[in-house]
């Protein structure tokens, strides 16, 4: 919770408690929840998607050389994509 | 100006919701309100109003269709009493805490058991908690015209919240009036399009009915209080427009007869005409007795009550629900409350009477004044007592 | 870079869905949300918004996904979200689908297709739920239902639901001397859908997530009222390792406990084809806490009526026919 600003006054709470801004869970970073992370050994990687298509964070995001990456911000190091990676492209590491 | 027609006052109460032209009406039948629906469903299938009219498989359903309509922003409306209000309870609170202005006729009627289907208030006084702002008619002018108000008050961007107007049931729902009708072009003029201030389009996307952490609970129900206490200067705002265009005075509370007048008696909904009549004959006799008639329950009108009751020094309350093992009926207690710190704060007696659609006639009225009138100083008063059971 | 650049987007929009790396890059359901690691209802929920795409509005019932998605200020919807009680997820998307309609029809929205989407947990679907869903489909509202069914009150802390399949370990049913865990079978709610007689019915997997998209753009494509049934594997309720999520559902498939077919119009058909021999249902408990405790009998007992249902579906599949080809008999 350490992101989230709580409003300083009641009366900054919005009407009805609607959340006006899309996608602003974002600015929690569920990455400081794990306890591994996930590692891509590029030399393996057939470059699928597959991982991409089952991290339930949808972290998992296409670099540009089309090699695949998960966002440190918000893993959570369910291990998922190492699991179901075929090539075994991805290992879980300790986080340090 | 207006269009004067006789009918019974449900299906009257259903023409001036479709006056108000509602796009999406969700209701359940329910003994003594079921006319309301119906013929709302009349007249959407005869193609004079324009409307979704969702027939949903309960009274829970009908709260929630509508709160989703609202949601989308389509001005709703839904009509129920006593075991549906009781069953769509869950979502009363919420309609409120998530400032969506859902339109609900209340046809008053006594909560179970034993099984009754006639009038008390029992059934709106058990939600009086939930943030809803409550008008109460006491005839069947007052109801077309409250059901056109509703939705200026409700969909008001300084209100935003749901809104119930109580008739009682069968005394009003079922009795046959001659009342005054706004035209459709009256009706347009006083009550613009709903424009809401958030709703669900993919164009601005906004997510409602957030999750309330400790940390931020207590703020949103302050600012939601605000909301409900703020909303009587709408409503007081609308109420002069409602004269200056018809004619019509609203007030929270309305006097009869307290020119002078050292005792009053103080009602709700449709026994405040009955007990006119007994005020009349009382005050033709030389008794220096007034009435008042609570049209706005909440927010509550403390400023009103206070003004009201100065100089009376014998205040009779009139309530048809009881709160078991509490203080007495809701009402008495609520202005024994809002005149606990006042200077010279008349005599409460609080009456318990005209339970679950039993008759009270003008006699009766003058029996229960008469009873605190002429009564021993000597004796002490109980907090509240029953009127007209057998026994007791 | 969106390896996707390049193909003109007619020849992608014209095929069922049949790689990962074709699937919109749009997170309508944002990393931040607060669900737990590995959790398949909320990869379920991430695919079906991209099935579903800008146009839509979600309606949730109280639930996981509700609680860990909406925590006030903050949001991870992209998409227009509504949330209002636990049982009438099915009542406010009538409500939002009929307010929709009308807005439409007098001109106060613009004229674009917007479809509602209803979605629930177990608990808010078939128990406590079953009332409003049951009503809002047989009323044919032009909405998508969406069960996620994870086989427990999850939220609540793993109670016992409808859905909680036999033998299952949970809090409120839980195995001990006098008690060998939940004594009854799933509720099939799939079926009661079909009996309401929507144009369509599916059951889906978020381990199958092509499958499970290909669904939700098809449901969403009816002009009417469409339910679909998916198995939401939670590591946490059924006591499994969090990176086997995808793999739970697989053997769920594979052992015919959880088989995935749609009913269109009347018509049954598998989706996803099926072993010729199913897998022992030992292969698909082995690795759930919840099941530990099973003795042999139980087992047997399980995958004997496991057969079963599945012969039965087997036999839909075969004899089943839509509505059109019916009535032109």
């Amino acid at each position: 919770m350490a992101n989230k600003k709580w409003p300083e006054d009641w009366q900054d709470v919005t009407t009805g408690c609607i959340v006006f801004e899309p996608g602003s869970a974002s600015q929690y970073h569920t990455g400081s929840w794990r306890a591994q992370k996930p590692i891509w050994d590029n030399t393996k990687c057939i470059k699928c998607g597959v991982c991409y298509i089952y991290c339930p964070e949808g972290c998992i995001i296409e670099k540009e050389d089309g090699f695949f990456e998960a966002n440190l911000d918000y893993c959570k190091g369910c291990g998922i994509c190492a699991h179901e990676c075929w090539p075994l492209a991805i290992k879980m590491v300790e986080e340090g | 100006m207006g269009i004067r027609k006789g009918m019974e006052i449900a299906l009257a109460a259903a023409e001036a919701v479709a006056l108000c032209r509602p796009d999406v009406v969700a209701a359940y039948p329910i003994t003594p309100n079921t006319h309301i629906p119906e013929h709302l469903s009349d007249i959407v299938a005869e193609g004079r109003l324009d409307a979704e009219f969702i027939c949903v498989e309960s009274e829970h359903s009908a709260l929630s269709a509508c709160m989703g309509a609202s949601g989308a922003g389509a001005r709703v409306f839904t009509a129920t009493s006593s075991q549906g209000l009781l069953y769509m309870a869950e979502v009363m609170s919420i309609a409120s805490s998530m400032r969506l202005p859902v339109v609900m006729a209340l046809g008053n009627r006594s909560l179970s058991g034993p099984l009754n289907i006639w009038n008390d208030h029992s059934d709106i006084m058990s939600q009086r908690d939930t943030g809803w702002i409550s008008l109460f008619a006491a005839h069947g002018q007052e109801v077309i015209d409250m059901m056109i108000q509703a939705f200026k008050i409700a969909e008001n961007g300084d209100v935003m919240l749901p809104i119930n107007v109580n008739l009682d049931g069968f005394q009003l729902t079922h009795v046959v009036e001659v009342m005054d009708f706004p035209t459709q072009e009256e009706v347009d003029a006083f009550l613009p399009v709903y424009k809401p201030f958030a709703s669900l389009h993919p164009d601005h996307p906004c997510s409602m009915g957030t999750l309330g952490l400790p940390e931020i609970y207590s703020e949103a129900t302050r600012a939601r209080e605000a909301a409900v206490v703020n909303s009587k200067k709408t409503i007081l705002k609308v109420w002069d427009e409602w004269e200056k265009r018809f004619g019509r005075k609203y007030e929270p509370i309305q006097s009869y007869k307290m020119k002078g007048a050292e005792i009053a008696m103080l009602t709700m909904g449709s026994m405040g005409e009955t007990a006119e009549v007994a005020i009349d004959a009382l005050r033709e006799k030389g008794v220096p007795i007034g009435l008042l008639k609570l049209v706005l329950w909440r927010p509550f009108p403390y400023e009103e009550l206070k003004k009201a009751v100065k100089g009376v020094k014998s205040l009779i309350v009139m309530d048809r629900c009881v709160s078991f093992g509490g203080p007495g009926g809701p009402v008495a207690s609520e202005i024994r409350s809002a005149l606990y710190n006042e200077p010279g704060c008349p005599d409460i007696t609080n009456y318990i009477f005209g339970l679950g659609g039993r008759d009270v006639a003008v006699e009766d009225f003058i029996k229960m004044i008469d009873k605190v009138r002429l009564a021993d100083k000597k004796r002490p008063k109980e907090h509240y007592e029953f009127y007209g059971v057998r026994g007791e | 870079m969106n390896t996707l650049q390049g193909y003109p987007v007619g020849l992608i929009g014209n095929f069922d869905l049949y790689a990962p790396k074709l699937v919109d890059r749009e997170e309508y359901f944002t990393p931040g949300h607060r669900a737990c690691q590995g959790c398949g209802e909320a990869l379920a929920v991430r695919l079906m918004c991209k099935a579903l795409g800008k146009d839509t509005v979600i309606v949730s019932a109280t639930g996981c996904m509700e609680v860990i998605s909406s925590l006030y200020p903050t949001t991870a919807w992209k998409l227009p979200w509504l949330h209002v009680a636990f049982p009438n997820a099915a009542a406010v998307a009538s409500g939002v689908e009929a307010g929709l309609k009308a807005l439409k029809r007098k001109g106060r929205i613009p004229d674009r297709y917007i479809k509602t989407v209803a979605m629930g947990g177990d608990g808010g679907t078939m128990d406590i739920g079953i009332q409003a869903l049951s009503g809002a489909m047989e009323r044919g509202h032009d909405m998508i239902y969406v069960c996620f069914d994870n086989e427990a009150y999850m939220n609540t802390g793993i109670q016992r639901s409808s859905a909680t399949p036999f033998g299952a370990s949970t809090t409120t049913a839980p195995p001990g001397v006098a008690s060998m865990g939940n004594k009854t079978w799933k509720k099939n709610l799939p079926e009661i859908m079909v009996a309401h007689n929507i144009p369509y019915v599916a059951t889906a997997s978020n381990s199958y997530p092509l499958d499970f998209m290909n669904k939700v753009q098809k449901a969403r494509s009816i002009k009417g009222p469409a339910y679909i049934h998916c198995l939401s594997v939670c590591p946490t309720g059924w006591r499994s390792p969090s990176e086997t999520c995808i793999k739970m559902g697989r053997l769920a498939v594979e052992t015919g406990v959880f088989p995935l077919y749609e009913v269109e119009y009347g018509k049954y058909k598998m989706t996803v084809s099926m072993p010729e021999k199913l897998r022992p249902i030992q292969d698909y408990i082995k690795h759930q806490g919840r099941f530990r405790h099973l003795t042999p009998e139980q087992i047997k007992a399980s995958q004997d009526r496991t057969n079963l249902e599945y012969k039965k579906l087997l036999s839909k599949i075969e004899h089943s026919k839509s509505w059109s080809e019916m009535s032109a008999e």
